[in-house]
């Protein structure tokens, strides 16, 4: 069987499989940059401007002019494509942003000083669990209304609880660690103590979490503005292009294909990203293949 | 075991409480009551004193928690008001959407099973290899496509270039509900099968598989016989918790292949601002969702002898 295997790791089999992590995830963090940096210059990378109209050139499918075809108003695809990747990517990265940062403070808090917040905070994200995911965020950004910031919202408030739980128990197995007792008795407060030592020693599950969340929480955005509670039009955003081109899909696929491609490839860099860096923070990731 | 279960139904309660609760307060905020809503709809303009008038009648102007009380009141005698835009009760319209959206579900659970299942212990068995490689490859791909993604490349592929199925579900047949389920069963399996495949390496690397190898019995009948055996419990239970993601996931596909189940219908509400319908189809997705988890949970301890042991003791 091939678990045998893995018991004869040899340190330098190790050191190569580390170095060989260590290159993936710089390939993909240098990918990853790619893609941010087209999204913060995707003003001037734009070959057309992503909302001019020009309806003579309307339909047309890709060709040496227009890369990736026009639209029905005949927008050039590419350049709502690349524009639509700012809208996309950044409001990603805020909504993992501010689920990951509330979502831990409010587990490490709970974790470190129990009591009623903590019964109170662990009830809340009982009931936030307690919505399958994607219902409890149309109810949300239906309430609110259209607007990517809204939909934002409306994935934040189901997606913190994760974060919390990860870190309440981290907090709490951190709290009987021996080194943790050392630093109460050397007279550290409530304040040093998390921010010293709970905080980074628990800072890899939820950085982990958080990288293999972007992809996910990537596709719940589009798929909100897919069904019009994200990005309003005009905005070019990934997930609404494709709503409004999915009636021409039979006479003119690439007005779909375009912004679908440009998702998937997103997801697929991020959480190739994410595994690398859960490969690269596992301390036993000598053995490979278990996902 | 009945304690058990007594003591989960009891915890029930506070949840159903915190989930009408929140499908109420939520669509109040939403800012408009039926009387607003129904002045909006018939486009007269009216004097304040009428519509405070109507709202006395209807009670809206008594506090929040009043209102609440008497609204959980109606909805346990099953009525849920009428939705603005059809005017039709509102538990009968769900009522009547629901087969559909529990078809398709059903659907793409059996798709999913027989899907993942096969693939996730082959690649578990075959481990490092390139089987493994292969399917391990395709599930990333799964994974990181979304649903309505995949649902257009479907509908381009199968129904508008091959015609094998129709574009749009016209009626709830096997026919129409295959392309949603694909749809479905793909971004399922995706996640599902890695799952099925770590629980069996999991089982794989025990003890006991190194020692019936080592007697000389035949790997075949470990893996049928006691490897899947020990694996099936964990898999049965993934796969019931992965039905909540399912129920969120049908409002999209849904909606792209025009099948007539309660997620297009929240769909059609939210773009036409029935919040009678949205607030039904939100409570009752979440009921449903917390009920299949108590399920899995209960067979979970049924399913598993270890478990059940231990949970009598306590």
């Amino acid at each position: 069987m091939t678990n045998t295997e893995k018991k004869q790791v040899t340190v330098r089999t190790q050191k190569i499989r580390k170095n060989h992590i260590r290159q993936k995830l710089i390939f993909f963090l240098v990918l990853a940059g790619l893609l941010i940096l087209a999204a913060v210059f995707s003003d001037r990378l734009c070959p057309y401007d992503p909302n001019a109209q020009d309806l003579a050139s309307a339909m047309q499918p890709p060709g040496p002019a227009h890369l990736m075809g026009t639209d029905t108003y005949g927008r050039d695809m590419l350049s709502r494509v690349i524009s639509g990747a700012r809208a996309s990517i950044f409001s990603t990265f805020i909504l993992v942003a501010v689920i990951s940062v509330f979502g831990t403070a409010v587990g490490v808090l709970c974790g470190y000083f129990g009591g009623i917040v903590d019964s109170l905070m662990m009830r809340i994200s009982d009931i936030c669990l307690a919505f399958p995911g994607l219902v409890f965020a149309m109810a949300v950004a239906a309430v609110l209304g259209g607007g990517i910031q809204n939909a934002v919202i409306a994935l934040a408030v189901i997606s913190w609880p994760k974060y919390s739980r990860i870190a309440r128990s981290q907090t709490l197995a951190l709290k009987n660690v021996p080194y943790i007792h050392a630093a109460i008795l050397a007279g550290d407060s409530a304040g040093q103590l998390i921010i010293r030592h709970i905080l980074p020693n628990m800072l890899g599950p939820v950085l982990v979490t958080a990288m293999l969340d972007i992809g996910t929480m990537m596709m719940e955005l589009a798929g909100l503005s897919f069904l019009g509670l994200g990005a309003q039009i005009p905005t070019a955003e990934w997930g609404s292009m494709m709503s409004t081109g999915r009636s021409m899909l039979q006479t003119y696929p690439w007005v779909v294909l375009s912004p679908g491609i440009a998702i998937f490839l997103s997801v697929v860099i991020f959480n190739l990203l994410g595994d690398t860096v859960r490969d690269y923070l596992d301390p036993k990731n000598s053995h490979s293949g278990r996902s | 075991m009945n304690h058990y279960v007594l003591k989960r139904m009891i915890q029930l309660i506070p949840i159903l409480f915190a989930i009408t609760f929140l499908s109420y307060g939520m669509m109040r905020i939403a800012g408009s009551d039926v009387v607003t809503q129904k002045m909006e709809n018939t486009g007269t303009v009216v004097s304040d004193e009428v519509l405070n008038a109507a709202r006395e009648q209807l009670g809206l102007d008594k506090p929040f928690l009043t209102q609440y009380a008497v609204w959980l009141g109606k909805l346990l005698r099953g009525d849920m008001g009428n939705s603005y835009v059809s005017g039709k009760p509102v538990f009968a319209t769900f009522i009547s959407k629901l087969p559909a959206t529990l078809l398709l579900t059903a659907v793409s659970i059996f798709m999913t099973i027989i899907i993942s299942v096969p693939l996730g212990v082959l690649a578990a068995v075959k481990q490092n290899r390139v089987t493994d490689y292969l399917i391990r490859f395709f599930s990333f791909i799964g994974n990181s496509l979304p649903n309505f993604f995949v649902s257009l490349i479907l509908m381009y592929v199968l129904a508008i270039r091959l015609r094998w199925f129709p574009v749009i579900a016209k009626d709830v047949s096997l026919k129409s509900v295959a392309m949603p389920a694909i749809t479905l069963a793909i971004a399922m399996s995706a996640k599902y099968l890695r799952q099925v495949r770590a629980t069996v390496l999991d089982e794989l690397s025990k003890d006991y598989v190194a020692g019936a190898r080592a007697r000389g019995i035949r790997f075949s009948v470990t893996l049928w016989r006691s490897v899947m055996k020990a694996s099936l419990v964990t898999i049965i239970t993934l796969l019931m918790l992965s039905v909540g993601n399912l129920l969120g996931g049908t409002a999209i596909v849904e909606s792209i292949f025009m099948w007539d189940g309660v997620g297009k219908m929240a769909v059609d509400a939210i773009s036409m601002r029935d919040y009678p319908i949205i607030q039904a189809y939100v409570m009752w997705m979440a009921i449903i969702y917390v009920a299949v988890n108590l399920l899995t949970d209960l067979s979970y301890r049924f399913l598993d002898p270890r478990i059940r042991l231990g949970g009598d003791e306590v």
